[in-house]
């Protein structure tokens, strides 16, 4: 079976100690993890992991109902990359006088969809997103010009065949709430509280 | 969450929901008390005094026993949850009472075993600062738990447990471990009546059962000439026994068991065939390469069983039962997947199956029986040889208790001759650490086994060199007085992996020759009463005396020193390559 990459997408719980549980998932196996962005879905109370590997596709449908037995998973899905359409967004700062001075960087940015994010006298941050060699090819690009700093996101994509997710999401919530997350709330009390 | 409320004395009309002010340490045991526990297992320490002050008001409702170390809590908590079909419970104090429990942990995490753990913790300001005794027990123990969690509030203690009884009991049981800050076992609150958890929205305790599969699977065995049934612990978690013989006696059909799933049909009945596995029968792993059709019903294919996967019932189609999808198509394609609890699954099985009988199917596995009798266990239940066997001993025992006795092994050559030989007419009769094999799980698991089946004989078989692991839990039985047999077979070796050294490793005995202090005298040392049997003529007096003896009793046998258990799957073969010498 041939190895590539897919795309593992989970709704879960809002919980301390989650991110952990899941990575153990693959960490005991000894699979490295590409990428891995977590964020509140759209609905509050229920946070959507997305995660890239590169596997055989019988080890990402074992992996991923390991991940959907824990207990405060909902659902996991994995695609591979034709069944998805994903982004990773990156960042970059450069000199502002570079940039003010060389037209050919001006059509640099335009070539490669990049936006200006801020712009102050010293540096200039932009922005672009898209694939890993989208935003690869700007770093090229850039590196003759004196690029300060880059940054890329994790990867997020969005199912080709979700229909009616949402919709379903909402039920979800709508017949049970979820539950607030309860945290530490005493770390800053230290000189308060009785120790023994 | 949605929760049920327990039985509560009928509150007054229109009021509103009653609450009372108590500690977060009076709240836990209150949980403990409203999920029917009985009896918990137990270490305390200053992360946990709280929870221990409260205890003593809890006398004798909340039956605590007063362990030797925090491993040999968890152990009965399993060995209690084991016999008796309840969650077993365990307590710790933070930092090495807490690490302490890890090794219980992934034995019942592998086994299935439902346990609630309770961790106290240092305070929820301190977290994180190195402070005197805190260690991260929530992320030591993620990849050895079903569940866990850190309360850090009082409030959160109620609901926190319900959580824990709830998913530690339901679907695949498991461990599930609440670590509990002190401050929040201080705090007074106002506590709501106790509600026990019937649901969680992101958990399904078991797949929905398809019909379709149950049609499928029913419509595969009727075609089957030679079908074959491998049953594993799963029957007994579903507490499904009844349902399973039934299926087997109506579909005739020839039944084999792990050794996690021992007893769940009584080693008496005509298909139970035996046992499965590397030191299993010969005809069920010759004859596993030879069905047609293999029928899996809450067993795991776990590599001990299938020997070499690659060269494992290749020819057969395969209908696997199980409440938990990770393990359909884990290790074994299946044909036909039957989701759900086997509860469930088997009487709608069952109903579609035909009566029938397979004569001369099951002829071949009495013929391979015949084989294995003359080529192994004659001469291992009735030696001719001077030395004592392992196999006489269970033989002898068998003769006494007639397979009455619940039997608690450790890990080892003495752990298969028990698997192997040891009688068994009811389910919940054999607790032995299966999954990973926990050389010291016996001897704390029979404490708890008896706690748990207080009015059956525990018997307890051990190695010279797993007894020494645990050997503490001796003065848990003297202060406890617990009535446990504990039965050393003592080859004066590390027996199992002097086997494999043997067979595998040109004789090199790198390590394995263990000396043992005088056991008898140990055991005296904690007012135990005991004997040492080193000839034929005082084993039956030896055995019948121990049992008959009130209170704990230890006997030690000395057997034979290089004797090797077969038949015998070597690593790496197939299951029909076992080898009976
Ligand atoms: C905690 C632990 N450590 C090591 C092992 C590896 N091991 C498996 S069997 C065995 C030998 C057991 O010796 P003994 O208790 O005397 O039993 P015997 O095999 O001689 O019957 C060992 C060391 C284990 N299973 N568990
Ligand atoms: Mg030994």
């Amino acid at each position: 079976m041939e190895r590539q990459e897919y795309n593992i997408t989970a709704y879960t719980e809002n919980q301390v100690g989650l991110l952990n549980r899941i990575a153990i998932i693959f960490s005991r196996r000894k699979i490295n993890i590409e990428s891995l962005n977590v964020s509140p879905s759209e609905i509050e109370g229920i946070h959507r992991f997305n995660i890239v590997i590169v596997e055989t596709e019988e080890v990402v449908e074992k992996l991923a109902k390991q991940i959907e037995k824990q207990v405060e998973v909902l659902k996991v899905y994995y695609n591979t990359n034709a069944d998805v359409i994903w982004q990773e967004m990156a960042l970059y700062k450069v000199p502002t006088d570079v940039i003010a001075e060389k037209v050919l960087v001006e059509r640099l940015l335009r070539e490669n969809g990049a936006r200006a994010v801020v712009i102050r006298k010293d540096y200039t941050v932009f922005e672009t997103t898209g694939h890993r060699e989208e935003t690869d090819n700007l770093i090229k690009a850039l590196q003759p010009y004196g690029l300060i700093e880059f940054v890329r996101s994790a990867r997020i994509a969005i199912i080709k065949a979700s229909e009616g997710f949402h919709r379903k999401l909402q039920e979800f919530e709508r017949r049970e709430p979820s539950e607030e997350v309860a945290e530490n709330e005493f770390l800053n009390d230290r000189e308060q509280v009785f120790t023994m | 969450m949605s929760t049920q409320t327990l039985a509560q004395p009928a509150a007054s009309p229109a009021a509103a929901p009653e609450t009372t002010p108590i500690t977060g340490a009076v709240a836990t045991l209150q949980a403990l008390v409203a999920e029917g526990v009985d009896t918990i297992f137990g270490y305390p320490g200053g992360a946990i005094i709280p929870i221990y002050d409260a205890l003593y008001d809890f006398q004798p409702e909340l039956n605590h026993v007063l362990v030797r170390h925090e491993q040999g809590g968890i152990h009965a908590a399993q060995g209690y949850a084991r016999s008796s079909g309840r969650v077993g419970v365990a307590l710790a104090t933070s930092g090495p009472g807490a690490t302490n429990l890890v090794t219980g942990l992934a034995d019942a995490m592998i086994d299935s075993t439902p346990l609630v753990c309770i961790t106290g913790q240092v305070f929820a300001h301190l977290l994180g600062t190195d402070a005197f005794q805190e260690t991260d027990i929530i992320n030591i123990t993620t990849p050895v738990t079903k569940w866990n969690y850190q309360v850090t509030r009082a409030e959160e203690i109620p609901e926190a447990l319900a959580k824990a009884f709830y998913i530690a009991r339901s679907g695949r049981p498991g461990p599930v471990l609440v670590d509990i800050t002190k401050n929040a076992q201080m705090q007074t609150f106002d506590a709501p009546a106790y509600e026990r958890c019937t649901h969680i929205r992101s958990y399904r305790p078991a797949p929905v059962v398809r019909k379709e599969y149950i049609e499928q699977a029913a419509a595969l065995i009727n075609s089957a000439k030679r079908p074959f049934i491998l049953w594993g612990q799963g029957v007994v978690l579903g507490k499904a026994e009844q349902e399973f013989k039934e299926f087997v006696d109506k579909s005739g059909i020839p039944a084999a068991w792990t050794i996690l799933g021992v007893g769940a049909l009584a080693t008496g009945h005509p298909l139970n065939v035996g046992m499965l596995g590397m030191h299993g029968n010969y005809g069920p792993n010759v004859l596993t390469n030879e069905c047609d059709v293999l029928i899996a019903i809450g067993m795991r294919f776990d590599d001990r069983v299938t020997g070499r996967l690659d060269k494992y019932a290749k020819q057969a189609q395969v209908v696997h039962l199980d409440i938990d999808p990770t393990e359909i198509d884990k290790n074994v394609k299946t044909t036909v997947p039957v989701w759900g609890d086997c509860k469930e699954t088997l009487p709608l099985l069952t109903a579609l199956v035909e009566r029938k009988e397979h004569p001369e199917w099951l002829a071949r596995f009495n013929e391979y029986t015949a084989e294995e009798v003359d080529a192994v266990i004659r001469e291992e239940l009735f030696p001719t040889s001077e030395e004592l066997t392992m196999g006489e001993v269970l033989q002898q025992l068998n003769e006494i208790t007639g397979g009455e006795a619940v039997i608690v092994s450790d890990v080892g050559q003495h752990q298969m001759v028990a698997c192997r030989y040891a009688l068994q007419n009811q389910s919940r009769s054999h607790v032995t650490s299966g999954g990973l094999g926990t050389m010291g799980f016996a001897l704390p698991a029979a404490i708890g086994a008896k706690f748990g089946a207080p009015h059956r004989p525990v018997v307890a078989i051990i190695g010279d060199g797993g007894v020494q692991m645990t050997i503490q839990e001796l003065g848990t039985i003297m202060q406890t007085g617990v009535d446990v047999k504990i039965i050393i077979l003592n080859n004066q070796f590390l027996g199992m992996v002097r086997q494999w050294q043997e067979l595998f490793h040109q004789r090199r005995y790198s390590f394995v020759d263990i000396q043992s202090p005088d056991f008898v005298t140990v055991a005296a040392g904690y007012r135990i009463a005991g004997q040492r049997v080193d000839d034929r003529a005082e084993l039956r007096s030896a055995l019948e005396k121990m049992l008959a003896h009130p209170g704990s009793f230890l006997l030690e046998v000395m057997v034979t020193k290089e004797n090797n258990i077969f038949p015998m799957v070597p690593q790496g073969c197939s299951v029909a390559e076992i080898r009976l010498r």
